[in-house]
């Protein structure tokens, strides 16, 4: 497998290796796609659970008053109302309400922020945070220095009281805490990208080798690849930034008007107020296994209505799955097909999402998120 | 990985077991290893004429959807209808119960044009 030298490395790239993983590029770093096999990998963390690197993902931290620092201006949503200790996902727009990013804030105290945000965009993100902060603001890009990892699926709890203690049975959905775990306070979020119970771990780049092969040792976990979180991710019509979602589309087009207050102000406000396009996302499932992909053409009553934005086998409905911009009205139930030359694939609208059965609010806990 | 000595093979990946004039094709072991779970298959008609390094099938992994060429000229004697219910046979048995198609072949001479499994083994192994 080549390793070009641009190409970022994440603290876990030898212990991939060691796994029999294939590696390939992923917004500028080099990640496990599948270890075992993308369906094998997607099931397992559907019914057990599996753990992820996302050691590439953006972290930063702001200190300081949302609204002194003008924080709140930056984010879609009201940062003043996050309760202390609870996360809160949403986006960065630019002044025409495209998405710049999209994101989750955790409020670690009531003047203290960490920001988690994709990996592709992390130069974008911090250049639009220094521009918009007001002067002196505490801002500190800690992304190099913290490792991510996500345990996901429905046995992650269990997993989880052994690595962190029995604290971690009291997180609700989309709420997190500090945790000691090997000899570090780390912060463990209820949150997720898999539509199943589970939790993201923050811990020091230092350590996230040892905490990757304690994870595994638990008889339940498994490695997943960036493969199955696109799968899972998928089945739960969670869109994916650079693709579902980019600076040239807003969230209310992407379907995601409920992570925006409209009663306060923040960058790409106006825009939003004035124009509304009428894109929008839809779902679809296809009669078929056939999947259909990115770029093929949506075809509704003979008419090209759009684009597809993500599409896959879904290894949970077996038959392919997507989402994508159409222009004209289609509710579910619609008929469409999804085209590119030869290939027509025919394919119905669908609620959101694709699986019903995942496991991400149960129990139900305390839910101060989205 | 697996390469049958007495098989045929293109650059392309596809493999042939010739047997007179009639050709058994499918693609090889490092193929379906590359393109990890395959998810749908879609195989040439009984019927339809196929011609050497053209297009005859699609193969489709959960990733991403690839074309697969014909290993030789000829017309399709019998497609293996088992992929359509079972497309992970090409992972699981790439040689045998996931064969693509038979082939009565038009043109034996075609077989010049293939490698031989040595041959293939050392072009694989320089792809990698």
């Amino acid at each position: 497998m080549d390793n070009p030298s641009d190409l970022k490395l994440t603290p876990l790239t030898d212990e991939h290796k060691r796994l029999g993983a294939k590696l390939a590029p992923f917004g500028g770093w080099l990640m496990p796609i599948q270890y075992e096999g993308i369906i094998a990998e997607h099931n397992w963390t559907r019914k057990e659970a599996s753990v992820f690197d996302i050691c590439h993902m953006g972290e930063f931290v702001i200190r300081g008053n949302a609204d002194k620092t003008l924080f709140n201006r930056i984010v879609t949503f009201d940062l003043n109302k996050i309760p202390e200790k609870a996360c809160r996902y949403g986006f960065i727009l630019n002044d025409a309400g495209g998405v710049i990013d999209d994101l989750i804030v955790y409020r670690i105290a009531p003047e203290e922020w960490m920001i988690v945000t994709n990996a592709a965009t992390i130069g974008g993100d911090e250049a639009n945070f220094r521009k918009h902060l007001a002067k002196g603001t505490d801002f500190r890009n800690i992304s190099a220095a913290t490792g991510k990892l996500d345990l996901q699926g429905p046995k992650s709890l269990e997993v989880m009281k052994k690595v962190a203690g029995q604290g971690v049975a009291g997180l609700g959905y989309y709420t997190f805490g500090h945790f000691n775990v090997l000899g570090e306070r780390v912060i463990i979020s209820r949150t997720g990208y898999t539509g199943e119970l589970g939790y993201e771990i923050y811990i020091s780049s230092a350590k996230v080798v040892e905490l990757w092969r304690l994870l595994l040792s638990a008889a339940r976990v498994k490695p997943a690849g960036l493969g199955a979180r696109d799968t899972l991710r998928l089945e739960m019509c969670y869109p994916l930034y650079g693709q579902d979602m980019t600076a040239r589309t807003t969230p209310f087009e992407a379907g995601l008007g409920r992570f925006v207050d409209m009663g306060k102000d923040f960058v790409g406000r106006e825009a939003l107020v004035k124009g509304r396009s009428d894109e929008k996302l839809i779902c679809f499932k296809a009669l078929s296994r056939r999947s259909p992909r990115h770029n093929y053409r949506i075809i509704s009553g003979g008419k090209d209505i759009g684009v597809v934005t993500s599409g896959s086998f879904s290894p949970s409905l077996l038959c392919g799955i997507g989402m994508g911009y159409a222009a004209a009205d289609c509710p579910a139930g619609t008929n469409i097909t999804l085209k590119e030359n030869e290939v027509e694939i025919p394919a119905v609208v669908t609620d959101k999402p694709f699986y019903k059965g995942g496991t991400a609010k149960i129990p139900e806990g305390v839910n101060a998120g989205s | 990985m697996q390469v049958p000595d007495k098989f045929l093979y293109t650059k392309e990946h596809e493999w042939v077991s010739i047997n007179g004039r009639t050709a058994t094709i499918g693609i090889t072991d490092y193929a379906q290893g590359h393109l990890g779970d395959i998810t749908f298959v879609d195989v040439p008609k009984a019927g339809a004429v196929v011609t050497q390094f053209k297009r005859c099938a699609t193969v489709e992994s959960v990733k991403a959807a690839s074309d697969v060429y014909a290993p030789v000229s000829g017309k399709v004697a019998k497609a293996n209808a088992e992929l359509a219910p079972h497309p992970e046979y090409v992972n699981q048995s790439p040689y045998e119960k996931g064969y693509f198609a038979v082939i009565e072949m038009s043109d034996e001479k075609e077989t010049a044009n293939l490698m031989k499994a040595a041959e293939y083994k050392k072009y694989v192994e320089g792809l990698t």
